[in-house]
């Protein structure tokens, strides 16, 4: 039971990729020894599921490409030439305005989850390799911190740093979003199964000072596992939405979920604005979705392949 | 080694957890105590309550949390988000153990398009999934209505008040079925061979296999999908707000997070607003304590 139970934490998934990819592996050599015939009926399950997953993508690859009127007017999946005249209408929307927002989110989950990974793998580490009095009770106190919902933070954050000024600033919304239980809690699994305690004690007789370890030795071991904790902090900080809509006024401050839906709003009133709408929601999840291909082998971190083998 | 360099030793692990700590503090502990603060008071009007004296703080003991509960808009707004849960846990979960089933089955095809495909919508986030669903909803541009016009059938808009809850479940449908479905399809792949190939010798058929061996082992994994589900529903947000300017259907006050942004901020009335992130906060708690329980007592196991 206790093997069993492991599974259920998204952090020894990562650990079972390595045997997982392994077995793939075993899998391709079996299937080229004794070929089985393939299941017209379930491999069509799974394509319908892959269809449905792809529609909205393709429909907004589509759309993006059709003029205001023949938004409306023409066959959802029949494509326009306009595509080129909507992404220069796009770039010219107040003065570039939609890149700004494209630079911000890049700033807020690009800089905020390196920011936030490294916090997190200099606390991980401390609470997986060293003993000290109090370490359960930070421990305990960080992990109820994985059960507060961060959006139920958002309003008190919100009033809080309006009293020291920061609200409707980079900061109000950098800042909160630096701290992450999961990932220290991820972090100190990584750091338990990566980080041989011999390593570490023979660094220190040869006179190796601690944040030294931790930075030439430690952070090199926990490359892979820091990958899974950034990638998780930028999806999460890209995907936030109530943070910055709740923190700002500034529209030249908006990352683009927030900017995108301030102009769908404007969309009721001036229906001209849902073709700038569309093309936007085009062009911001190109790279998002590009990142995401080329990354998508550190979903699946192979966690020996950072540690020293004895 | 002098007494001096070892006590700067054990000052090491606390100077390292320093920053993760004032971090914490700063924006973890201290909102939610003022929170807390929050909820127990109110303000009280002086008189014509103008000028700067004209209001005052008071101590208001339960009364934020007695007219929350009794607060009809909250009810409904409880129970709407009940609804979608209702509708979008099992579905999505169901889909996501049938989709990982399927993957891992030996004669299934086009496993990494399919694969791939499904987990994409991961990667879009929930404002722009809200806004593409948004658009396929309208009938002016749905396939689906164009089909049903060229069928001769009367089909009313998914952003019609009874349905809206649907379009809202689908578009959480679509954003999570595939992570749901890598997490299960993970755990089916650690899974040693070597049983299947003893079932399969046994006679089992593939969907007894599935059924009677798959399933039961990754029950764990089930029931951490299904909780963190149950989790998120609890607090839908960017999908309603940003379908609200497509349709009449929506409410300010459709979600309870939706309506606590309501009260705070359109209101100015963050006293109530606060009541309501306890009660939201306490009943995720409630629900996680027991993936809490489940995940801690396993996962330390391996440290010195």
């Amino acid at each position: 039971m206790s093997t069993t139970l492991d599974s259920t934490s998204t952090s020894a998934i990562v650990q079972r990729e390595a045997s997982a990819r392994r077995r793939e592996g075993r899998d391709r050599r079996a299937v080229t020894r004794h070929r089985v015939p393939v299941s017209v009926g379930s491999t069509a399950v799974l394509l319908i599921g892959a269809v449905y997953c792809l529609m909205p993508v393709a429909w907004v690859l589509i759309a993006s490409t059709k003029d205001a009127s023949e938004l409306f007017s023409t066959f959802t999946f029949a494509p326009s030439t306009h595509l080129w005249d909507n992404l220069v209408e796009l770039s010219a929307y107040r003065d570039g305005l939609y890149w700004r927002w494209m630079l911000n989110t890049a700033l807020y989950a690009g800089v905020g989850a390196i920011v936030s990974t490294y916090i997190s793998a200099l606390s991980g580490y401390a609470l997986a390799k060293y003993t000290f009095p109090g370490k359960g009770v930070v421990f305990k106190v960080l992990l109820m911190g994985v059960l507060v919902p961060g959006v139920i933070l958002a309003i008190p954050q919100y009033l809080l740093l309006a009293q020291v000024g920061l609200t409707n600033t980079y900061w109000s919304v950098l800042l909160p979003q630096i701290i992450s239980p999961y990932g220290i809690y991820l972090a100190r699994i990584y750091s338990a199964a990566a980080v041989p305690t011999e390593v570490i004690e023979s660094a220190r007789t040869e006179g190796a000072g601690e944040l030294s370890i931790f930075h030439r030795i430690a952070l090199p071991m926990l490359a892979p596992g820091l990958v899974t904790i950034f990638l998780f902090q930028f999806v999460a900080v890209w995907n936030n939405f109530m943070l910055p809509y709740i923190m700002l006024g500034d529209d030249r401050l908006f990352p683009i979920t927030v900017g995108l839906s301030g102009l769908l709003n404007q969309g009721a009133t001036v229906p001209a604005m849902y073709t700038l709408v569309i093309t936007g929601a085009l062009v911001s999840i190109v790279p998002l979705v590009a990142l995401f291909l080329v990354l998508q082998r550190y979903w699946r971190v192979d966690l020996a392949a950072g540690a020293v083998k004895a | 080694m002098s007494a001096s360099t070892r006590r700067r030793a054990a000052l090491v692990p606390y100077a390292m957890l320093a920053p993760g700590i004032v971090l914490f503090a700063l924006f973890m502990a201290a909102p939610i105590v003022y929170t807390l603060v929050l909820s127990f008071q109110k303000e009280v009007v002086k008189g014509l309550g103008l000028g700067s004296g004209g209001k005052s703080l008071q101590f208001a003991g339960l009364e934020n949390y007695v007219s929350a509960f009794t607060d009809p808009e909250f009810a409904a707004s409880v129970g709407r988000v009940l609804v979608y849960g209702l509708i979008l846990v099992p579905t999505m979960l169901g889909l996501a153990l049938l989709f990982a089933l399927l993957l891992d089955a030996r004669r299934t095809g086009a496993k990494g398009f399919s694969r791939v495909s499904i987990f994409l919508p991961y990667a879009v986030p929930a404002v722009i999934s809200s806004l593409l669903w948004g658009f396929l909803y309208l009938p002016a541009v749905s396939p689906f209505y164009w089909v049903f016009e060229q069928l001769g059938w009367e089909v009313p808009s998914l952003l019609s008040p009874g349905l809206v809850v649907f379009a809202i479940a689908n578009i959480g449908l679509w954003g999570g079925v595939g992570f749901n479905m890598i997490v299960m399809y993970t755990s089916l792949k650690a899974v040693p061979q070597e049983i299947y190939e003893a079932a399969t010798i046994d006679g089992a058929s593939e969907w007894q296999i599935a059924w009677r061996i798959k399933i039961p082992i990754i029950a764990p994994a089930l029931v951490m999908t299904a909780l963190f589900s149950m989790i998120a529903t609890l607090q839908v947000f960017a999908e309603p707000t940003t379908l609200r300017p497509l349709t009449n259907s929506l409410s300010t006050s459709w979600s309870p997070l939706m309506l606590v942004y309501r009260d705070a901020f359109t209101r100015d009335d963050i006293y109530s607003a606060a009541a309501t992130s306890i009660i939201i906060a306490i009943a995720t708690f409630a629900i996680s304590f027991f993936f809490l329980r489940v995940v801690q007592r396993r996962a330390f196991g391996q440290e010195d």
